[in-house]
């Protein structure tokens, strides 16, 4: 998936025509550890890059998910809410957590591409 | 200062233990399978865990020693048998709780487990009231747990005999040539044993154990097992200001002291007597949400009626769940609640703990 974007929160997001799909990435789910709880956005609300768009909690402590870019949420995943063990099982893959339309397709040049968020992921880490 | 390690901190290692700074100790949070995975393998088969942070203080044995530990502690020592264990709490004027732990009558001395985060001020207490400075906590001792419902069996091929130990009490056994004492009890909920033994063996007998099929098991799970069991973590569900009448441990205050003295005993009288502002009960959220500790408690017309103490994700019983204190006229059993939690209100029912339960062992030991 070579048009993946990473942001510095350790989400990704791919993009079909005019709406982003925004998980959070594998490297994220193993700091978190399991994952127990997920909160998503409202379906038709509207998100601002870099706000809050969501939470987790795994069993030791609790995480705001970020949206790396703007726009509407126009869908949810709403299987994570009812099994959150699905991202740590699939976190870049079937658990995403919502979709969203796109306000501004020129926020997508901030974030990261694979090889450069696997270097920062490293570096963040380390 | 130095973060100190336990002398299980190479296997620890060598098991890929993520760590945390625990009580100034380096501690396994958990290990490469999860906290999850590490709970559900204590609960299904069998855990090992890394105590050793915790305080092994041993008194020789007195009628005047029981005496003097009797005037802070509110259990009655002069019936306590020989290898029998009991929980208990180390007493504030105000009836507060300077700590909780485990004291055993060995033949010929007590010996105190004290919390980790505690053990130095719980020494100094104990020392003034003994009046003998040259007491101390054994360092060379470790302190390791198997839990789980397949420990008797694995415990038993590594220690001939551990399996007719009933519950809390306790006996020496050898180990490679060294004398290790172990009682049968544990924070989980499961059926178990604590291994109190030569820091030199305590390597090799815990590599014994997992060869046998246990596994080792970090903080992370203890957590979980201990809150879904319904026990206090010091420090968070009880402290200097909770008293163990209102964290509903009154069953740990024996009957025969009620109307002894002991340093705090006025106000636990008082407290028995004329019943208590705020009681410490189990909280369940209807939503999969955490209450995490500090998260305030509300009644239906919103008025604050006390705060978390301790809340997690319970994998055994697939829930939110969460202790408290709460005030007494809301805490009775299926009582209406709301949680605070990032700005919403999260409906929630007060609970009988624990929030699991299995029966410990049949057969050979009461519980």
């Amino acid at each position: 998936m070579s048009n993946t974007k990473f942001s510095k929160e350790h989400e990704w997001i791919t993009l079909d025509g005019e709406v982003g799909t925004i998980g959070i990435t594998k490297h994220a789910t193993e700091m978190l550890g399991d994952i127990v709880f997920a909160e998503l956005p409202e379906k038709g609300s509207n998100v601002e890059k870099d706000g809050t768009a969501g939470v987790v909690e795994s069993t030791k402590a609790a995480s705001d998910v970020y949206t790396p870019v703007s726009g509407e949420i126009v869908e949810i995943n709403q299987s994570i809410v009812d099994d959150p063990s699905k991202i740590n099982a699939d976190p870049e893959g079937g658990a995403w957590f919502f979709k969203l339309k796109l306000k501004d397709k020129s926020e997508l040049d901030t974030l990261m591409n694979k090889e450069e968020y696997d270097k920062f992921a490293k570096e963040s880490s380390s | 200062m130095n973060i100190k390690k336990t002398a299980l901190y190479e296997l620890h290692k060598k098991h890929n233990a993520k760590f945390v700074e625990f009580a100034g100790y380096s501690m396994p949070i958990q290990y490469s399978e999860g906290i999850v995975k590490e709970h559900n393998i204590t609960r299904n088969k069998s855990g090992i865990f890394d105590v050793s942070h915790m305080g092994q203080l041993f008194i020789k044995y007195s009628n005047d020693i029981t005496d003097k530990l009797q005037e802070i502690l509110p259990t009655d020592l002069k019936n306590l048998k020989i290898n029998q264990s009991k929980y208990s709490f180390l007493m504030k004027e105000n009836g507060g709780i300077y700590d909780d732990l485990i004291i055993t009558r060995m033949k010929d001395q007590y010996m105190i487990i004290l919390n980790a985060a505690c053990k130095q001020n719980d020494l100094q207490i104990i020392k003034n009231k003994l009046n003998d400075q040259n007491l101390d906590i054994n360092n060379n001792l470790s302190l390791v747990a198997i839990q789980g419902p397949e420990s008797k069996t694995i415990l038993e091929n590594v220690v001939s005999n551990v399996s007719k130990l009933k519950f809390m009490n306790g006996e020496n056994f050898s180990f490679k040539n060294n004398e290790i004492f172990i009682t049968r009890s544990g924070y989980t909920g499961e059926d178990g044993f604590e291994i109190s033994l030569p820091n030199k063996v305590a390597i090799s007998f815990v590599e014994e154990l997992i060869s046998k099929g246990s596994t080792l098991i970090g903080l992370g799970a203890r957590d979980t097992l201990r809150l879904e069991a319904g026990l206090c973590l010091y420090g968070h569900d009880i402290n200097e200001n909770t008293s163990p009448v209102e964290a509903n441990l009154k069953w740990a205050i024996s009957k025969n002291r009620i109307n002894d003295n002991f340093i705090g005993s006025h106000q636990i009288k008082k407290q028995i007597e004329e019943g208590v502002s705020k009681l410490r009960v189990g909280i369940k959220p209807e939503t999969r949400v955490i209450a995490r500790e500090s998260t305030k408690i509300f009644d239906e017309k919103d008025n604050e009626i006390g705060k978390v103490t301790s809340g997690t994700f319970g994998p055994s019983v697939n829930a939110s769940i969460a202790m408290g204190y709460i005030s007494n006229s809301h805490s009775k059993t299926d009582t209406k609640v709301y949680l605070e939690v990032r700005g919403k209100k999260v409906p929630a029912n007060v609970c009988d703990l624990p929030f699991y339960k299995k029966s410990y062992v049949k057969g050979e030991a009461n519980v």
